[in-house]
């Protein structure tokens, strides 16, 4: 149904674009008048009054048209008296049974009656929605048509509407993104509900299992988001161990010793590493590191588990490393090249114009480029996931395994659960911290590289 | 007459495979201030960058011929640069302070050449060599702000601060005033003046006012080559070539 209309939408802003064109030349010649702005412009002004209203149709439909017959067929539905009704189970009944009529074996008359009403509703449907379409678009052209003479300036009018629709698509990320932390926040409310914030926020035990049954013998569940905190903390300065010296390093390498040609070659190479699905480095960090970190430990007299902290966040920290040598090259390689030559014009040598200029006038980029690296840390699922472990461990030990938020949020959604309880509820809390953490720490970090920016141009 | 502190001789310079100065021999004389002007392009920056191998930092950029300073050869590999640099200051178009105070600029030099033993001594230097830059006065209750605090006059004073700091006998100046106003340049101005009385110094120049004004002896470059070099006062006066009499009475250029 949906394929059509979009067949019968391209043939008609077509053929509108084709009438506005011929329409206009031929209304200024009739008057003897140029038209004041060239005729494509007229003609693109009948396109979108064609087009818009009728994707506002289209989609209302497609949002809307389910819900509606839905509910028609619900209130019309003659329930039995005294018979427990469940209307999600109910309705998908019905469906099944309008869409395929030999589901219809063994069903109750009333079912049968409903989805008869559901398939006669739904073709009803159909036909309003392509005669509205198509009225929608004779209306839109013929609105527009009154406005195709000489003297409308088509051009500005294009021109505004153009501009509304950039608006338009720079809100709808704007709007999804508040959407998202509304979402977040009111999942939240429900879980802090039923477990305290401070409990939360303070408590160091984390065991997130509720009773599922009344008078189930299972432990009451608690909530202490403490130790996922520190895991996830544990995992990130691990990251940060491997990839700061290795990342400023190589930015160092690639801005001021590199040749071009070693440069042209390397900074794509690394950039690489950050198109690498990061599941690929999970089970990298679960088959290759972990077992010789756990080995390692052993050697060294340290019980390390199979899964561990420290082989997590080593690979992750392979894995930002390209964020920080990218960002730093970038930084360093924009510190002004006067400065290399004042440095250089004293007397200086290399490794002291970069340990005392250089350095120093790129560290607010190069600290910028550190958080941004971090907040891409924490917010890192698949090899933590994968290679971290899931037991909620209070530890500064990185041979131990932990456990990091983005971790508990996905045990806590995988499997068929409904969002009712303060298990499944705890990962919008957790979800919430963590979009918190990421987003103060991406503030700064613009901040600080915005400052710099403006210093230097 | 007084002695050569720096004798270039042959100098060819290639960026690539352009050649950008063609057999450059010259002869520039110890304290006294010597000019360097042309058109734009004509490669005296690229002649006063060889002095100090400061065309190092250009990879695609290759010298040959021979330049002497002190009678010692510079254009080698066996040069040893950083002494080379300590021993001429260069002070660049735009005034390139460090993002670090006044005083820790100045005091940069002598702090990586070693020159100091105390931290009385670093005072003493980067206080005498503000004074010899005129810029003590202005600065001596904010020497702890950032050098990019000053105005552009200022900066440039404190560029020459720091490059007199490592106490060195030539100072290269690439068209030290093109970016500041005219008042701050006539107070550069006076400063080379001074300054002659102790150091050997080069400056490129746009202005030919400025070059008459400041300078002992003119050299005029055109097209990477040296046209005429001479007495200041006989090169705008009743000069040699042609080509010189048509740049400074402003035919072309």
């Amino acid at each position: 149904m949906f394929f059509w209309s979009l067949v019968l939408i391209a043939v008609g802003i077509f053929s509108s674009f084709i009438y506005g064109r011929s329409r206009i030349k031929l209304n200024s010649k009739k008057q003897g008048t140029k038209s004041k702005s060239l005729p494509n412009y007229y003609a693109q002004y009948v396109l979108m009054w064609c087009l818009f209203p009728a994707l506002i149709v289209y989609f209302s439909w497609a949002i809307f048209q389910e819900q509606i017959i839905q509910n028609i067929v619900i209130s019309n539905f003659e329930f039995i008296e005294g018979a427990a009704y469940n209307e999600g189970l109910l309705l998908a009944e019905i469906r099944n049974v309008a869409n395929n009529p030999s589901f219809a074996d063994g069903k109750s008359v009333e079912i049968i009656n409903a989805a008869s009403q559901y398939s006669s509703l739904r073709q009803i449907s159909q036909i309003a929605f392509y005669l509205s379409i198509i009225i929608i678009m004779l209306l839109g052209a013929l609105y527009a048509s009154r406005k195709l003479k000489p003297e409308f300036h088509a051009q500005h009018a294009i021109e505004r509407y153009i501009q509304y629709i950039l608006i338009f698509c720079s809100s709808v990320a704007i709007f999804t993104t508040i959407g998202i932390v509304f979402s977040l926040i009111f999942e939240s409310l429900r879980f802090f509900a039923e477990v305290s914030i401070f409990e939360f926020l303070f408590s160091t035990e984390w065991y997130p299992f509720i009773p599922i049954r009344e008078g189930q013998t299972a432990a009451e569940g608690s909530f202490g988001a403490v130790p996922i905190f520190a895991g996830t903390f544990l995992v990130m300065v691990v990251a940060m161990c491997v990839a700061a010296p290795l990342g400023l390093l190589t930015a160092i390498y690639l801005a001021e010793y590199a040749s071009q040609r070693v440069r042209k070659i390397v900074k794509p190479l690394l950039e690489i590493l950050a198109g690498i699905p990061t599941i690929v480095y999970g089970f990298f960090a679960f088959v290759s590191v972990a077992p010789f970190v756990k080995a390692f430990g052993q050697s060294i007299g340290i019980d390390a588990s199979p899964t561990s902290a420290l082989a997590a966040g080593m690979v992750m920290g392979v894995m930002i490393i390209p964020f920080i040598s990218s960002l730093s090259d970038d930084v360093i390689n924009s510190v002004p090249q006067s400065l290399r030559e004042g440095s250089f014009g004293i007397g200086a040598n290399k490794a002291e114009t970069i340990k005392k200029v250089i350095l120093p006038a790129a560290l607010p980029g190069i600290v910028g480029a550190f958080l941004l690296a971090i907040s891409r840390a924490i917010g890192e699922t698949m090899i933590v996931v994968v290679a971290a472990g899931t037991a909620p461990n209070l530890t500064g030990n990185p041979f131990e395994n932990v456990t990091t938020v983005t971790v508990q949020i996905v045990v806590a959604l995988i499997g068929d659960q409904e969002f009712d309880n303060p298990r499944t509820l705890s990962a919008f809390a957790l979800g919430l911290v963590l979009f918190v953490i990421t987003l103060f720490l991406n503030i700064i970090a613009l901040q600080i590289v915005k400052r710099y920016r403006e210093r230097y141009e | 007459m007084s002695n050569s502190k720096i004798l270039a001789n042959g100098v060819d310079v290639y960026y690539g495979s352009k050649q950008a100065l063609f057999g450059i021999s010259m002869d520039i004389k110890e304290k006294e201030v010597t000019a360097l002007i042309g058109p734009s392009g004509c490669g005296k920056s690229t002649f006063l960058r060889c002095i100090n191998r400061m065309n190092d930092l250009i990879e695609i950029c290759k010298v040959s011929g021979s330049i002497k300073v002190d009678n010692e050869e510079i254009i080698s590999e066996k040069t040893d640069v950083v002494s080379l640099r300590s021993k001429i200051g260069m002070v660049f178009q735009k005034p390139n302070p460090f993002p670090k105070s006044i005083f820790d600029n100045v005091a940069y030099g002598p702090t990586i050449h070693g020159l100091v033993d105390s931290k009385n001594e670093l005072e003493e230097i980067v206080h005498s060599s503000l004074k010899k830059a005129g810029l003590f006065d202005e600065v001596k209750d904010r020497l702890n702000e950032p050098g990019t605090s000053l105005s552009g006059g200022q900066q440039q004073r404190l560029c020459i601060a720091r490059a007199i700091a490592v106490n060195p006998e030539i100072i290269l100046m690439d068209e030290p005033c093109s970016a500041l106003d005219p008042i701050a340049t006539a107070i550069i101005e006076e400063l080379i003046d001074e300054l002659r009385l102790n150091y050997t110094i080069v400056i490129v120049t746009h202005s030919m006012q400025q070059a008459a004004r400041v300078s002992q002896k003119t050299s005029f470059f055109h097209l990477g080559e040296l046209i005429e070099t001479g007495d200041t006062k006989k090169i705008f006066t009743n000069p040699d070539n042609s080509k010189t009499q048509d740049y400074i009475t402003g035919r072309f250029g």
